[in-house]
């Protein structure tokens, strides 16, 4: 039997998870969009994040300074991705593949060597969890929209339109002086510091820390890039400003997570959710190139 | 101002495809002078521009731009004192970004980039006059994507990007052979105003023979690597596409064999 208010009683939950999966997004955006290149770093850096915040939050520190620590922690993991790529000239995608392998181990140590450390929202304070979801939801709300405001502002500075250029044209880059490493390599650290960020959000919201937490973080973002540019070329045919489209990526997150639900709800098996995703993002990436093959 | 001294350069070194670009090249521009660079595909014009612009190290030799060796130099350390306008007019800007972005992006060229604004209204407005002074339609599009534009318009903002910030040297590297003739004719106009009014020092590489005698007030033409042929003043002035043929198969021995450049 399906339960309509069963789907309904499910929506709020799904809801705020998937706030975090929108700010998880903005973090990727970020590397995908803006630095057009592939980081694979992130399904590792999204468990470490976690991890940093649940190990800090258990032994008594307070949950922003935590959050804050798992945002450096996700900065320095970009920092070895971004090295890896411009200084020892591995392409990118595989310089993330070799640091999102290698951080599952450094994931273990850091939750001394358990693949599984709960967070109990009742023994410690936590910023956000599933047993407040109103109070979630608006704590997501909060982080989305500050973030937001700070990336609108960055990528309007000189820094920021270097590494807008640099993703653009590494020609044009080079030839206004614009040190194209450097800003690859801002550009996987931000990127990663904010999916480590999220991370540590996610793991308070669920209350643990699990090392395999990240897995499969990389499609579920770009699917929720995807979405929201889906839905804001609906809603904004002549294209939208900077704050509108980076809104949609959250807003992708959310709307990703509540088709999870629906499907769930349809009874669909979880364990074939993510060849749903997988399938999903790749017709959403396919369909820009399979117009232009129709013209 | 712009001095090499005896520079080489083999591609592919060791192997089937190796190949002698340059072969001992020197040369010295002097300030303000406007050289255009002519000669056969695979002559090494092109890859003597990019042996200046520093797009890759050369084997041997030196390169000076106002006595500082910039020989070693990385490219994009270089382009403090380079202002570079690309063959693909797709090169030379950022297609994502606003008119507006990419002229800001090349006022900071060779400085800093801080956390402070990456534009300021003064500058848009000192943006707005620049484009109407050339004349190109696109002053009143200042927050358009550069995608949008032409082939001609997105040249000519590259050249006025180029120029921006007063480069010590400016280098066209064939940069109207991707454009219809009218569209080249009218970048190449821009070109003339821009290099005249500022007195740059410029070295244009192009494959078009009257290009080159028409534009400029040095002619250097490239064979295998070497510069053959170097024209000025009032021989400079005088010159024909059939003189400089003639001037050519006496210099290097062999028949020009690039048919675009003399049609062209």
């Amino acid at each position: 039997m399906l339960s309509l208010s069963n789907l309904i009683g499910r929506v709020p939950g799904g809801v705020a998870q998937g706030i975090i999966w929108g700010v998880m997004a903005l973090g990727i955006y970020i590397t995908f969009r803006v630095l057009k290149e592939s980081d694979l770093t992130v399904d590792g850096s999204f468990a470490t994040g976690g991890a940093v915040a649940v190990m800090l939050i258990t032994a008594g520190v307070n949950s922003w300074i935590a959050l804050l620590v798992a945002f450096a922690v996700g900065v320095i993991v970009g920092i070895c991705t971004g090295l890896i790529h411009t200084v020892l000239g591995i392409p990118a995608i595989l310089s993330g593949i070799l640091v999102q392998f290698g951080l599952y181990s450094i994931n273990l140590h850091i939750m001394g060597m358990v693949a599984n450390v709960s967070c109990s929202p009742v023994k410690n304070h936590v910023l956000i969890t599933m047993r407040n979801i109103p109070m979630a939801i608006g704590v997501g709300f909060g982080f989305a929209a500050v973030l937001i405001i700070i990336m609108y502002w960055y990528f309007g500075t000189e820094q920021g339109c270097a590494i807008r250029a640099t993703g653009n044209n590494e020609h044009m880059a080079l030839a206004q002086g614009i040190n194209v490493s450097n800003m690859k390599v801002i550009g996987f650290a931000l990127g990663n510091g904010l999916v480590a960020m999220a991370g540590g959000l996610m793991a308070q919201y669920q209350g643990f820390a699990d090392v395999s937490m990240g897995r499969g973080a990389v499609v579920i973002g770009l699917a929720a890039i995807i979405i929201g540019e889906v839905l804001s070329e609906l809603i904004f045919p002549k294209g939208c400003s900077f704050y509108t489209r980076l809104t949609f990526v959250v807003i992708g997150g959310i709307v990703y997570y509540l088709i999870m639900i629906f499907v769930l709800w349809l009874r669909v098996d979880s364990n074939d959710l993510k060849l749903a995703t997988a399938i999903i993002v790749m017709l959403a990436l396919a369909i820009p190139n399979l117009r232009k093959g129709l013209k | 101002m712009l001095r090499i001294e005896n520079v080489r350069k083999t591609f592919n070194p060791g192997t089937i495809n190796e190949k002698i670009a340059l072969d001992g090249v020197d040369l010295i521009l002097n300030d303000g002078e406007f050289v255009t660079v002519i000669g056969s595909n695979g002559a090494g014009k092109s890859t003597l521009l990019n042996a200046i612009a520093g797009v890759w190290l050369v084997d041997e030799g030196k390169i000076f731009i106002d006595d500082i060796d910039v020989t070693k130099l990385s490219e994009n350390k270089r382009a403090r004192y380079i202002g570079r306008v690309f063959q693909d007019p797709m090169m030379g800007t950022a297609a994502d970004m606003w008119i507006e972005e990419n002229l800001a992006l090349a006022h900071r060229r060779g400085k800093k980039r801080g956390l402070s604004p990456g534009i300021y209204p003064d500058e848009r407005a000192t943006f707005k006059a620049l484009l109407k002074e050339f004349d190109l339609g696109l002053e009143d599009r200042l927050s358009t994507k550069v995608g949008l534009l032409s082939g001609g318009q997105r040249q000519a903002l590259t050249l006025i990007m180029a120029t921006l910030q007063s480069p010590r040297l400016l280098l066209l590297d064939e940069h109207t052979a991707a454009l219809d003739p009218k569209t080249a004719e009218k970048v190449l106009d821009v070109t003339e105003k821009i290099v005249r009014k500022s007195g740059l020092t410029t070295f244009m590489v192009t494959h078009n023979m009257r290009d080159a005698i028409h534009h400029g007030d040095r002619l250097i033409m490239m064979n295998e690597g070497k510069i053959i042929l170097d024209i000025r003043g009032e021989e400079k002035k005088k010159l024909t596409v059939e003189k400089l043929l003639e001037k050519f198969e006496k210099a290097s021995g062999e028949e020009f064999t690039n048919d675009a450049a003399i049609l062209g």
